[in-house]
């Protein structure tokens, strides 16, 4: 899956010193990035990229960590865990418009609060959508890559022996969660770190959330490099693969100062331990990681509940709580528009997810058959499309593609989707298909089953509860891509995230509520299914019920 | 060459260190146990005849099978039956369907099924086709395991630990069928246990390995 990375990295390379054979210009010239330093928006959305993105991964880590220190086991732990799946789903878009409708000055927060506490009678004049600083933005991150890290982290807890460590920490006297972080908090990051790089990279470059949440003047740089690729003027994609590459290199710039701050932490840590402070204000620290992490939780759900509300709202007038009538027109305008977008969204998430799985499967099972292991370099090949920030090398993709005259529509989108969606599908089955009991096949073998046969009556049918939550995961996965399908589908593959983050600038809240609640349900369908198919076919089957 | 299992010069590595050596006939109906501590590589053993030794490890030597040679047979075509000591029903099929899964393909419907019942009958499970394997003792499973093995027409029978998770009551019983069964069929066999009283039960040559 390097290759359209590659491709596409150098599709960027080439434009931004100035070669673009297509615009009639030949390089090599400096041009391009003396165009892009001569931006006057260029250090704030360089400034913004930053900010944004290692304030999101720090917030969002911490809280996961916290909350996984102190919590893990008891009960609002696994409450917590059961709202897992559905958050995870929820594709960052409509998460995003319904975080902003949310706080917004004319949001539901405010609705409830006014006018008897703020004294209100309509919306105040404050920039808190949108904020020059980037903070909404930030939280429209934290509240989408808070479920990713916990799935993540609960995934590395298994491996460790997390419970044990913490009972003897406690026996010495520790509270618990200065144990786990003594004790354990070690051995799970080593685990964490490529997806933690992962978050990093892409909270720095993220176009949908930052279109919809982030600053206008100037945007975030990746907002920035977008707006020049669909400028109609060719040169402009000179600025925009300059800028792209300059995206790249704070990207990596990032991950490195990143790995500086994971060394002077471990440092701090190895002297925290070595004080022998046994955590007495655990409770404290605990309690307002779970606080944090419930409003996190609570703002994705109620952001849900305020879009379906939108959706079906006649009138409604601030402060009211709730619309004065609710009608289905909205849906009824709407409708056949997002059916065809939901028909396009449908079908190159299907195909990229089966082609996925396939590939998965496969690799998998040549694993399992020639006895081969996936050291630890080749994980971070897996996560190196999701590091290398999308806005870097998908302008790049899409230039070449126009060089080459190919065609840009929805097979190229498949493609790209499928870099992303591939390693997401991997990560998701790799380890039940690994952890699953291999004397089953030496028995079934011994039976006089083929390697084939092995596969697909003993192995996949055991598997098929994990085998439809990586469909899922890619469905999913899929039907969120904003920048792939907008910039490789050239504006004619209209997908339901396309199309919602297209009326992010129009502020029809109604139409914003319908094609919202429309991605959400694109997304989460399959995850439903993925949890009841497997429940009704092995329903009398008890020995599959947890597995 | 002789009917039986025989192992050939069977020398197992594991990074270049020798982890154990066995040479051996096994004739038809007898058996040899293997003992020794746990972590000597006595299931070692069992993977190589079985064709899954994992990839850490090598081996030399060979196997021979009613006098063919299978050291590089594929694992489904060497008609090598195993128990181990978990049941391993298959969680997904019934357990009809488990015991058809050893059935080796072809006949009639009818047949099959017929085939199923009276291996049922056989060890007092009349009427348990469509059971959940999930749903049955422990006793109960281990005998579906051993007739799904027997079902599949083995030509030797690998026991790895079979009985060390049944309790005392069920263990003699158990143990006394899967032998009687192995007599009757004339099948090698080859037992590794940790266990003095499997071994003695067993009633055949003992091999122990380790420090032993």
């Amino acid at each position: 899956m390097l290759g359209p990375v590659v491709a596409g990295l150098w599709g960027t390379l080439l434009p931004a010193f100035g070669h673009l054979p297509a615009a009639g210009l030949t390089g090599p010239s400096l041009d391009p990035f003396r165009d892009l330093f001569a931006w006057a928006g260029l250090p704030r959305a360089v400034l913004l990229s930053l900010t944004t993105g290692v304030l999101a991964t720090v917030i969002s880590l911490s809280i996961v960590v916290l909350i996984t220190a102190g919590w893990s086991g008891t009960r609002p732990f696994r409450a917590l865990e059961r709202l897992l799946s559905p958050l995870l789903s929820v594709p960052h878009a409509a998460a995003a418009f319904g975080l902003a409708f949310l706080i917004a000055p004319s949001g539901w927060i405010a609705r409830v609060l006014s006018p008897h506490v703020t004294g209100w009678d309509r919306p105040p004049d404050l920039l808190i959508v949108q904020d020059t600083w980037g903070l909404a933005m930030t939280a429209g991150l934290v509240v989408k890559e808070v479920p990713f890290l916990l799935l993540i982290t609960l995934a590395a807890l298994g491996q460790t022996d997390a419970r044990r460590s913490v009972t003897i920490a406690q026996a010495l006297g520790y509270g618990r969660l200065t144990g786990w972080l003594k004790t354990v908090f070690p051995r799970v990051y080593a685990q964490i770190r490529p997806p933690v790089y992962v978050v990093l990279a892409y909270a720095m470059s993220v176009v949908d959330v930052a279109v919809i949440l982030g600053p206008n003047t100037p945007p975030s740089l990746s907002v920035q490099i977008v707006k020049w690729m669909s400028n109609p003027d060719l040169a402009m994609r000179l600025e925009a693969a300059a800028g792209a590459l300059l995206q790249l290199v704070l990207v990596i710039g990032a991950l490195a100062f990143w790995r500086l701050g994971e060394i002077v932490v471990g440092r701090l840590g190895h002297r925290w331990i070595a004080t022998g402070a046994r955590g007495r204000c655990d409770g404290m620290v605990a309690g307002a990681a779970l606080g944090l992490g419930a409003v996190s939780a609570l703002a994705v759900l109620l952001g849900l509940a305020v879009l379906a509300v939108w959706s079906v709202a006649g009138f409604w007038s601030f402060p009211d709580l709730l619309p004065d009538q609710f009608t289905w027109r909205n849906w009824l305008r709407h409708g056949p528009g997002t059916l065809d977008a939901l028909g396009e969204t449908a079908l190159i998430a299907v195909t990229v997810a089966v082609v996925a799985l396939l590939l998965t499967i496969g690799c998998l099972e040549a694993e399992y058959r020639y006895g081969l292991r996936i050291s630890q370099r080749g994980i971070w090949l897996l996560y190196l499309p999701l590091l290398i920030p999308q806005t870097a090398f998908l302008p790049g993709l899409q230039t070449l593609l126009l060089n080459m005259g190919a065609d840009i529509g929805r097979g190229p989108v498949m493609l790209a989707h499928l870099v992303f969606v591939l390693p997401y599908v991997f990560l998701s089955l790799a380890d039940p298909f690994r952890a699953w009991d291999l004397r089953m096949g030496t028995i079934a073998a011994a039976l006089g089953a083929s390697p084939g046969g092995v596969l697909w009556r003993v192995r996949l049918p055991m598997l098929l509860r994990p085998v439809l939550t990586a469909l899922a995961v890619g469905l999913a996965v899929s039907v969120g891509q904003y920048l792939p399908t907008l910039l490789i589908g050239g504006g004619r593959v209209a997908t339901l995230t396309t199309e919602a983050v297209a009326l992010a600038s129009g502020g029809d809240r109604r139409a914003i509520g319908v094609y919202g609640l429309m991605q959400t349900g694109a997304a989460l369908v399959p995850f439903a299914l993925a949890l009841m198919i497997p429940a009704l076919v092995w329903r009398n089957r008890k020995g599959l019920r947890h597995g | 060459m002789d009917k039986g299992l025989t192992l050939r010069d069977v020398t197992i590595t594991k990074g270049g260190a020798p982890l154990l050596s066995v040479d051996h006939h096994i004739g038809p109906g007898d058996v040899l146990t293997v003992m020794g501590p746990s972590g000597v590589g006595k299931s070692t053993l069992l993977a190589f005849i079985t064709g899954t030794l994992a990839p850490d490890f090598a081996a030399s030597g060979t196997v021979w099978l009613d006098g063919h040679n299978i050291t590089h047979a594929a694992p489904h075509m060497r008609r090598v039956g195993i128990l181990f000591q978990d049941d391993l029903l298959f969680p997904h099929l019934s357990v009809g369907a488990n015991l058809a899964f050893g059935l080796r393909p072809g006949g009639r419907a009818a047949d099959r099924q017929a085939r199923v019942d009276e291996a049922l009958d056989e060890v007092g499970l009349a009427g348990f086709a469509d059971r959940d394997p999930a749903t049955l003792s422990g006793g109960q499973k281990a005998r579906v395991a051993l007739m799904r093995m027997l079902l599949s027409d083995p030509c030797a029978l690998l026991l790895d630990e079979p009985f060390s998770r049944l309790d005392a009551a069920l263990r003699a019983q158990v143990r006394d069928m899967v032998f009687d069964r192995a007599k009757a069929r004339a099948l090698p066999v080859l037992m590794v246990t940790h266990d003095a009283e499997d071994a003695r039960a067993a009633g055949g040559v003992i091999v122990t390995l380790g420090d032993g």
